[in-house]
């Protein structure tokens, strides 16, 4: 018995309601290392399992039974038979220094011996954790200070709605209780380990009936009466738990299986909780006396912490441009963005020779030709099939061209995405790209006419083509510039990108992605235009305005020489 | 508008249940040990017909996941599968003769079954070719996963349907009963889903994978559904409305997050196409007892004779649940 050495022997005491098998594993476990341990078991479990369960431990003379109270979460029962069955081990146990509280599905992951000679060393320190209301982040249901200034009369499990509606009228009639004179309320982990002088102290104090009364109004008393009558009698609190036990947004108590074996071995921690009743490797290792060495480690819980931090972030924020069975954030919040950034040209392809070639050999990015090209998905490469087994197929994109779009971005997350769009692409993508804020649009608008003009058509055909894609494209501006486009965009009129092409190629690489060379080493060759403005005038004198281009004149147009100095209009969302 | 939706769900549910009550006349029991049943039991709900060869694995996988007890539909049957199942100790089997698509595709049967033993209890709804997987299924038994969801007053759990094959001819490697079906068909296609939302049962519904890909590239609405809730934790109230696609009351089919976080899912590897599936979709197409026309089975047949390769370049290589997690097509949510 080695807590009799230093000072007297840690008493447990266990408050149990399920999983009675392993509750008496543990009471075991405790008592063989010479702690006396107070079992409280909630008055919810039938007589018969209560006298089996008492009986299972009677061989332990140590190990006692307080009075059972009914423990529904956030009621007065919790702390009613935490109160009794610490006044039962001090008056039974006068060795006792320490108490320490704990539950039925606490677990020790350290030697007993160890968490008593921790505590030797600490002799007059009390491990509760206790901060003021103002300070503390874990509120439920928006409650804080209020906890302690309204009352509670109804369930929050079963009568929730009761619950809120009296919650409400309370703080209309702006009701305050007042809180009795001495105390400052502060909050914290259930679980502690306290003095005797400490304990004791709060257990008769003269006003304790005082005390109880205000705190049964209290929700959740049982994290704020030890831990805001602690501060009045301890002459040394250290404000943490030595139980490790994390909770989630709900809070609602993380749970430790098996596979946390490792995590929980090197976390130094004393006692664990909650663990799963069927953990069976996690019982039979940590309840075993293996003579580990004993180690004088601090306890260091930061791992556990941030895995369960991470579940916290997965189950909140979510991995950002995911569309899945788990993840389907609605439309037009900031949460649907798209995985990535990425670019989208409109118009260059038709004014340059081989702009994909170019791009992709400026930039380090997958530039694709037309995505939503109307016959198949141009992929880069034209390959049929790319990342994710995202299909080429026209039919197959149009019936979603937004999931077509997430998923392509998703597949390649960490490869900067580019494509082609046009008027005479799916018309219906525009909207979904303008409303990403990972899309950077750069658009010359009117050279859609280029391939016409280039065209082997007859012209009565090529002039009803005209009129509709400049149509189809006026819509499409009206939406890139609309004030709830969310994405950014530049645009250029083609008279006014082939005035200073250079100025402007510069800027839609940076949009690109990572250039290879800080400046353009190689730029794209800009189309046989010759003869252009006398097409254009050709429409015009066929009825149809072709407007889009801006002017340009009739006469045999030459590519206006490169000016360094003058900047080129554009329009920035 | 609300209250008149909610009334008529309430009614199309009233009505789904009377014909599930309604059909209970058409099973006739073969082996009835419901007696056995306790009161924590997982209970697994399945329809089969001539699935002989598949049913030693699929009964050891779910067994080792820990499923307590088995309730089939055996819908007449002549490969002595409904021998194979009477003869197991946790599975109780009913037989019958009807009509399959008289039936709903089987689902009345199975809500009846649900509505009958499933009171109270998780119930695991699943075809014999599909094999569930959730986070941490390779070290958590599925009872840590309905404690879990329990514990967090979580009522319904989503897995979505992944179309497995194998890399060349899907008859290329011969099935044999028992083999582990994922060591043939090991392949799947990680990122061409398409998801909307069903605005009248909400649940999600999802598109995509090799059947779409292969079969259905042309008429792409016409795809299977793969959203799944095959994991409920069963009251005498609820329905099964389209296969296990969505359930009423509607609540249950909210098995996502619509504000950017991701709640807990898992996976229904299905494993279709093996050597056995050529002859089974002539068996399906003669029969037409199938969803739509049988029209999947008359894509399929005539795919299948064109083209028996599902395999492409970009065709991911299954390997744990892990993968499919980091791959984003399931999720650990805040489970940790």
């Amino acid at each position: 018995m080695s807590g009799r050495q230093g000072g007297g022997p840690v008493g447990i005491v266990m408050l149990v309601h399920t999983a009675l098998h392993r509750a008496e594993q543990v009471a075991r476990h405790w008592a063989r290392a010479g702690c006396p341990v107070v079992i409280h078991v909630d008055r919810i479990v039938p007589r018969a399992r209560f006298d089996a369960f008492r009986h299972s431990l009677a061989d332990l003379d140590h190990v006692t039974f307080s009075q059972r109270h009914r423990c529904e979460w956030g009621s007065w029962g919790l702390v009613a038979a935490s109160q009794d069955a610490s006044d039962m081990m001090l008056d039974r146990f006068p060795d006792v220094r320490h108490v320490y509280l704990a539950s039925g599905s606490c677990l020790p992951l350290r030697p007993v011996r160890e968490l008593q000679d921790y505590l030797n060393r600490h002799p007059r320190t009390d491990f509760i954790e206790s901060a003021t209301t103002q300070d503390v982040p874990w509120t439920v249901d928006g409650l804080n200070h209020e906890r302690f200034t309204l009352f509670f009369p109804f369930s929050w499990r079963r009568q929730r709605r009761l619950f809120d509606a009296f919650v409400e009228v309370q703080r209309s009639l702006r009701v305050r209780r007042r809180m009795p004179s001495g105390l400052v309320p502060h909050l914290g982990s259930q679980w502690w380990c306290l003095t005797r002088q400490t304990l004791s102290a709060i257990l008769q104090d003269p006003n304790r009936a005082r005390h109880d009364r205000f705190f049964r109004q209290v929700w959740i008393p049982d994290e704020a009466y030890f831990q805001t009558l602690a501060r009045k009698y301890s002459t040394q609190i250290e404000s943490r738990s030595l139980t490790l036990s994390k909770f989630d947004y709900q809070g609602k108590p993380h749970v430790f299986y098996d596979d946390h074996m490792q995590l929980l071995r090197r976390s130094d921690c004393f006692v664990a909780r909650k663990i799963w009743p069927h953990a069976d490797r996690l019982y039979d290792f940590f309840l075993s006396d293996d003579g580990r060495a004993v180690s004088r480690q601090e306890p260091a819980p930061g791992k556990i912490d941030r895995l369960f931090a991470r579940a916290v972030e997965r189950r909140t924020r979510g991995r950002p441009g995911l569309f899945s069975q788990s993840r389907w954030p609605r439309a037009g919040r900031t949460t649907d963005a798209s995985a990535a950034k990425y670019a989208v040209f409109q118009g260059f392809a038709e004014l340059f020779e081989d702009f994909e070639g170019w791009l992709s050999r400026a930039t380090g990015a997958q530039v694709h030709g037309h995505l939503y090209a109307p016959d198949r998905a141009e992929f880069a490469g034209r390959q049929a099939v790319i990342a994710g087994a995202l299909f080429d197929s026209a039919a197959l994109r149009d019936a979603n061209p937004r999931a077509f779009l997430t998923n392509l971005l998703w597949n390649t997350r960490g490869e900067r995405q580019c494509f082609q769009y046009g008027p005479r692409d799916t018309a219906t993508a525009c909207a979904i790209i303008a409303a990403d804020p990972n899309a950077q649009v750069s658009v010359i608008s009117g050279a859609w006419a280029v391939p016409l003009f280039q065209s082997n058509a007859n012209f009565a055909d090529i002039r009803a083509e005209a009129a509709r894609l400049q149509g189809v494209e006026a819509r499409m501006l009206k939406t890139w510039r609309d004030g709830r486009t969310r994405a950014r965009v530049r645009i250029w009129t083609m008279a006014e990108f082939i005035e200073a092409p250079t100025e402007a190629l510069q800027l839609v690489l940076e949009d690109a992605g990572p250039a290879k060379a800080p400046r353009l080493s190689e730029a794209p060759r800009l189309r046989d235009l010759a003869g252009f403005g006398q097409f254009l005038q050709n429409l015009k004198n066929q009825g149809m305005h072709p407007y889009l281009m801006g002017d340009f004149p009739a006469d045999p147009m030459v590519p206006a020489p490169k000016d360094p100095e003058r900047k080129p209009y554009l329009v920035r969302k | 508008m609300g209250i008149w939706q909610s009334y008529r769900m309430r009614v199309r549910r009233k009505r789904l249940g009377l014909r599930a009550l309604r059909k209970r006349r058409e099973l006739r029991p073969v082996a009835d040990r419901t007696a056995d049943l306790s009161r924590r039991d997982i209970l697994l709900f399945c329809t089969q017909r001539n699935e002989g060869a598949r049913l030693p694995h699929f009964l050891d996988y779910y067994r080792a996941l820990g499923v307590n007890h088995f309730f089939f539909v055996d819908n007449d049957s002549d490969d002595g599968s409904l021998q194979i199942l009477a003869r197991q100790k946790d599975v109780s089997v009913w037989t019958t003769r009807a009509s399959y698509k008289r039936s709903r595709y089987g689902v009345d049967w199975m809500n009846w079954l649900l509505r009958r033993y499933g009171h109270g209890h998780w119930c695991l709804t699943v075809d014999p070719d599909e094999l569930f997987v959730y986070p941490f299924c390779d070290t958590r038994p599925l009872r840590a996963l309905t404690d879990w969801l329990e514990a967090s007053n979580v009522k319904s759990f989503g897995a979505m349907l992944l179309d497995m094959y194998p890399k060349g001819r899907i008859d290329a490697q011969p099935y044999q009963p028992g083999d582990d079906p994922l060591r043939i068909a090991c392949w799947f296609d990680a990122g061409n889903y398409a998801i909307t939302r069903n605005p009248q049962l909400w649940n999600l519904w999802i598109q995509g994978g090799p059947r779409a890909r292969v079969f259905f590239r042309d008429t792409p609405e016409k795809a299977p559904a793969l959203n799944k809730i095959p994991l409920v934790k069963w009251d005498r109230r609820y329905v099964y409305v389209s296969s296990t696609h969505n359930l009423l009351p509607r609540g249950l089919n909210l098995t996502y997050d619509e504000w950017g976080g991701e709640k807990t899912s898992g996976m229904l590897l299905h494993t279709k196409f093996l050597s056995t599936f050529p002859q089974k979709a002539e068996e399906e197409l003669a029969r037409r007892q199938h969803y739509g026309a049988s029209r999947e089975y008359i894509a399929y047949a005539d795919g299948i004779r064109d083209n028996p390769d599902l395999w492409c370049r970009f065709s991911e290589k299954y390997i744990n649940w892990r993968q499919l997690e980091i791959l984003g097509l399931m999720s650990k949510g805040n489970w940790a």
